[in-house]
């Protein structure tokens, strides 16, 4: 059989290998490679969503091979319905902001090669069942992302670039930590993620476990109050960085959450749902309140995925179907809709050079698709019944609610807030008199039309008819579900 | 499918030709928005001729899964159903016809078609739904059309405030809305309104779960305290105005206690919320329109107490009077607003003060106001008459004195604005440069045809027949001939100070009631106590996290970095890179060695 998902995972890295061997002064050349293989892997990732079993449970297009032997490290991937979405979504914005990425003009040659590495890592994260594989690629995110911020980023840059890469390793290194004591407490000594969950880890390590790893991934989430890397990273790194940042990796802190975090200390998760459900109802409300008070578009964009990643660890925190359902499909619609919403600030930055709301007022006028654009995410992000926004945030609540119904009116509340922001931003920005700064800036181009339709479109299918993204996940669910025997009660 | 599927396809489908096409189409892009509304008329009047085999849901299959329960969209067709169904697609296309004399030299011509569609689409689903979840989705639908169409002249800062205003506001209440769904779900296992019937659960959670569903319907039908952002929603054109903001959208929310009525009934607290609610939003919105001067404002005060008074009729416990006085409502009040916009479109002007002597000008819409004007004004035999009759008459037999006397000062003060709105329009002398004009005929059409049926829609009878009280029963003539005299008394009071300009009363109490003007010229301070109370400190909170944020939480990460970086850099002095300091360190290393292996 072929090996679909390694197939998947290294593309990208063979076209370093390409853009390597080409000129640095033909950046069409390397621009149209690295296009192209991000293109395949999103045609691969369609082929492995439409060849996907949903009815099977198990992990698929499974490829298990011996790699250290000594240490019983293992090369082995796979994927499920928790994965799939995931992968699908990585693809896709993958790709686009790949497009968006034209747009960078100074040393190509490097950007590209940073970017298609970026992608190895991120597709690598979701794909990896063996513990050490896993850490390798959540690692290699790292390093081009350090770079892609500090080389091609705002004016802080630098500050930026070292403090997410400072931030995010502090946190994988208790992940580190706790890896080897998993691999030394299993008899006999593994790294096999899903080994490791049906063995089940000793309830005395559980809770000490559980926050080792859950403290890396909340960096990533980035649940409060770890989260003051994120507007910095957002804020300086160029707009398809920042679409990636958003869209991807924020989604593999919520990934290991569901992956490791739950099913593998299951006893420390049910005693800890309701601590993470209060963070996620802070991440929730405080996110919303903070993103209120902002004046830069971009960073406004940035708290306000601080405000609905809550929506994830909210359903996280309900231990039941409904829950878990929400808060995955939460993330695959997080990164549709803020991947889009960082694209359109990148728009609007290209012509204006300025983020802050008072240089702009009546965009609708000189830029009507635009205008269209924003309002539809806008109107998606703030979860308006009938785009996909909603069905996520509607199912963690739904979830949530049987166990705590005074924190999921809180939340309720936070999204009066979070209408609040993205209505004041859509009237600073498009409505009113137009500010003369702004009166002939052209509209989006056909290329940033390309990059944004696909992800409108996805919206109002994903929130039209969400069973068909929902009937993806609905094994992993149910395996997942069954561990915890149909909730904490 | 069942054919009532269908209804609320055509709106959508010409809102899709519209938004994509539209500007190519023209005029043309209205003609199919209108062609839709009256498809949807159709298969309406098709719906209610095929009703003799009863009510029923139509399931169109699983949507999601919620606790293990599916939750399968629908519609249902019943009596309240097909009633809204007909009144949407009825009203609504008259307005699009007098939309299209109304908007045609505006720039965005086919965007508003398009969005009036995607309005009429989302009413239409709204009132098919058969569960709560899927009727929050076109809830949601019609809000997003309101808004985009209160916003829809957005260079005019006004409006994009407005818009604004009216969004979040009715977000306040669908916050509640959607908690009250989920407390309803968890404690009796049914997003369905098939199932309300035969709900049980422990108590006070229904109540609850009622009175939130309640604060919903509040904030869609403008309800005492949510009730601020209609009067600022008439920055909209006037068309939407009439079509959103006084027939059909604004009556979601009583639709929504009527379609829930089971609920209500079987908890006497929640239902008398309602009544409450109503009452003070019926006299309150009242006492504001009379001293308004904005003929759009004060027919929307106007319609704020209207739905008061509905919601008044739903919580005395009858559906009938409710949903009848809902029903030539939005006749009257439709009529009422387009001729609004023919006066506006005439002379340019909001400003009734600076109105008059416009019906010799404008013949038509002269006659037509002033039977819009009679009808809400509740004089018989026009339509507002019988079915505020009923409000009145259920308020009576339930012995509710206090509600019937609220009921009947609102109809008092109801009957004097009107009567002040057309005599300082209509009649007497202009008090300001004018050129009016009659509008032309798609705009007249409309006018003549709804002021037949706000003259004659009375006579069918309450369209919903629970609880309805028949015309003989005990105290009905006594009730109707009060109720006449007080309209009567109302209009009468009008002319005689702003037709005859006598003072009624004397100076001194003149005087004194100069307060109480200022306080209703001010609407009671409620936006300003909002801004004082909630809005300024929401935003400070705001500010103060940012604040937090940005010192504190990043603070903490900042300082560790820094202390990280001092230690390292006091640390570093020890590698001077002196031989000297190293052998010397040395020294004192195997000297402190030996010490300790030598247990000196």
């Amino acid at each position: 059989m072929i090996p679909l998902l390694s197939f998947i995972i290294f593309l990208p890295l063979a076209g370093v290998l390409l853009i390597l061997i080409t000129p640095s002064h033909l950046p069409k050349c390397i621009r149209y490679t690295a296009t192209l293989v991000t293109g395949i892997v999103f045609l691969l990732s369609i082929y492995l969503l439409i060849n996907f079993d949903t009815g099977q449970s198990a992990m698929q297009f499974v490829e298990h091979k011996p790699w250290l032997v000594g240490w019983n490290i293992w090369y082995f991937l796979g994927v499920d319905g928790l994965s799939l979405a995931l992968i699908f979504l990585t693809s896709l914005l993958g790709f686009l902001a790949c497009l968006a990425s034209w747009k960078i003009e100074e040393r190509v040659k490097e950007y590209f090669i940073f970017y298609l590495l970026l992608m190895t890592g991120m597709l690598g994260t979701f794909l990896a069942l063996d513990l050490v594989l896993f850490y390798i690629f959540w690692e290699v995110v790292l390093i081009p992302m350090y770079f892609l911020i500090g080389i091609w980023g705002g004016p802080r840059r630098e500050y930026a670039a070292v403090k997410f890469f400072l931030y995010t390793l502090a946190g994988s290194v208790l992940m580190l930590i706790g890896i080897l004591s998993l691999y030394f407490l299993s008899q006999p000594h593994t790294f096999n993620i899903l080994e490791l969950i049906s063995r089940g880890v000793d309830p005395r390590w559980q809770m000490i476990l559980f926050f080792a790893f859950f403290v890396a991934f909340a960096v990533k989430v980035p649940a409060f109050p770890f989260h003051t890397w994120l507007p910095d990273a957002h804020v300086e790194a160029p707009t398809p960085v920042s679409v990636l940042l958003a869209g991807v990796l924020l989604k593999m802190g919520g990934y290991g959450i569901f992956r490791i975090c739950l099913p593998m200390f299951k006893i420390a998760a049910v005693n800890l749902a309701p601590a993470l459900a209060v963070l996620a109802v802070v991440n929730i409300v405080y996110g919303a309140c903070v993103a209120m008070a902002q004046t830069d578009f971009k960073k406004m964009v940035a708290y306000s995925s601080v405000s609905h990643m809550g929506f994830v660890l909210l359903g996280a925190a309900a231990l039941n179907a409904t829950g878990f359902n929400g808060a995955i499909l939460e993330m695959f619609n997080h990164g549709i809709i803020t991947g889009g919403l960082f694209l359109l600030v990148g728009v609007v930055y290209d012509r204006a050079h300025t983020r802050e709301f008072s240089q702009f007022g009546g965009l609708s006028k000189p830029m009507p698709f635009y205008a269209f654009c924003l309002t539809f995410l806008s109107l998606a992000s703030l979860g308006l019944p009938g785009l996909s926004g909603f069905v996520g945030e509607f199912m963690s609540l739904a979830g949530a609610f049987s166990f705590y119904p005074g924190l999921v009116a809180l939340s309720a509340v936070g999204l009066i807030v979070t209408v609040g922001y993205f209505l004041l931003m859509i009237q600073r920005v498009l409505l009113g008199t137009v500010n003369p700064n702004c009166s002939n800036l052209p509209d989006m181009n056909p290329l940033e039309l390309i990059t944004i339709v696909p992800l409108i479109l996805i919206t109002l299918a994903a929130g039209f008819y969400p069973q068909a993204v929902l009937h993806y996940q609905q094994t992993a669910v149910e395996g997942m579900v069954r561990l915890f025997c149909g909730g904490i009660s | 499918m069942h054919i009532a599927h269908f209804i609320p396809l055509f709106p959508f489908l010409a809102f899709v030709i519209d938004i994509l096409i539209g500007r190519r189409l023209k005029i043309a892009s209205a003609y199919i928005a209108t062609g839709a509304c009256v498809l949807s008329f159709i298969f309406s009047l098709k719906v209610y001729q095929d009703f003799s085999c009863g009510a029923g849901s139509y399931d169109l299959g699983t949507w999601l899964v919620i606790a293990g329960k599916p939750l399968n969209f629908g519609i249902i067709i019943d009596p309240l159903s097909i009633m809204m169904l007909l009144i949407v697609s009825f009203i609504g296309t008259f307005i699009l016809i007098y939309s299209i004399g109304y908007m045609h030299d505006d720039p965005r011509f086919s965007r508003y078609f398009a969005y009036i569609s995607l309005f009429m689409s989302s009413m239409l689903g709204l009132v098919l739904a058969d569960n709560f979840i899927l009727l929050l989705i076109f809830w949601e639908g019609v809000g997003l059309c309101s808004y985009l169409l209160i916003a829809f002249w957005h260079e005019r800062p006004a409006a994009a405030a407005a818009g604004l205003k009216a969004f979040v506001t009715t977000r306040i209440g669908d916050t509640g809305f959607l908690i009250g769904i989920l407390l309803l779900f968890f404690t009796c296992g049914t997003f369905h309104f098939t199932d309300l019937k035969s709900v049980t659960g422990p108590e006070p959670l229904l109540t609850i779960a009622a009175i939130l569903i309640f604060m919903g319907a509040m904030g869609k039908s403008a309800q005492f305290p949510l009730h601020v952002w209609l009067p600022d929603a008439m920055e909209g054109p006037t068309a939407v105005s009439a079509l959103i903001h006084a027939a059909t959208m604004v009556a979601a929310g009583v639709y929504l206690v009527a379609r829930c009525f089971p609920l209500f009934v079987a908890h006497p607290i929640a239902l008398q919320t309602v009544a409450v609610i109503g009452g003070i939003s019926a006299l309150m919105a009242a006492s504001m329109a009379t001293v308004n001067n904005d003929i759009k404002r004060v027919l929307a005060y106007s319609t704020i107490s209207q739905l008061g008074l509905m919601m008044l009729g739903l919580g005395l416990g009858s559906v009938s009077a409710g949903t009848f006085h809902l029903m030539t409502h939005a006749f009257f009040k439709a009529l009422l607003f387009l001729c609004a916009g023919s006066v506006i479109h005439s002379v340019g002007i909001q400003d009734i003060q600076k109105m008059g002597g416009l019906f010799s000008k404008m013949k038509i819409t002269g006659t037509t106001f002033c039977i819009g004007t009679l009808a809400l004004a509740g004089v018989p035999p026009f339509a507002g008459f019988w079915s505020k009759d009923e409000i009145l008459l259920t308020a009576w037999q339930n012995h509710h004195p206090v509600f019937l006397i609220l009921a009947l000062l609102t109809s008092l003060l109801t009957a004097f604005y009107m009567a002040r709105l057309i005599f300082l329009v209509l009649f007497g002398t202009a008090r300001s440069q004018m050129h009016p004009h009659e509008s032309p005929m798609s705009m007249t059409i409309p006018l003549m045809v709804l002021s037949i049926f706000a003259f004659g829609a009375g006579f069918w009878g309450a369209p919903i027949k629970e609880g309805f009280i028949e015309g003989e029963s005990h105290g009905a003539g006594m009730i109707m001939t009060i109720s006449t005299l007080v309209s009567l008394t109302g209009l009468l009071t009008a002319y005689l100070i702003y037709v005859r300009r006598i003072t009624l009363l004397p100076l001194s109490v003149l005087n004194s009631l100069q307060g109480l003007k200022t306080l209703l010229i001010n609407k009671y301070y409620i936006d300003e106590i909002y801004d004082r109370v909630l809005i300024q400190p929401c935003l400070r909170l705001c500010r103060a996290s940012f604040d937090f944020d940005s010192n504190i939480v990043d603070g903490l990460v900042n300082a560790m970095a820094f202390v990280t970086q001092y230690c390292s850099g006091v640390i570093r002095r020890s590698q001077t890179g002196l031989i000297q300091n190293y052998l010397l360190i040395q020294v004192f290393g195997v000297v402190l060695l030996l010490i300790w292996l030598l247990k000196l």
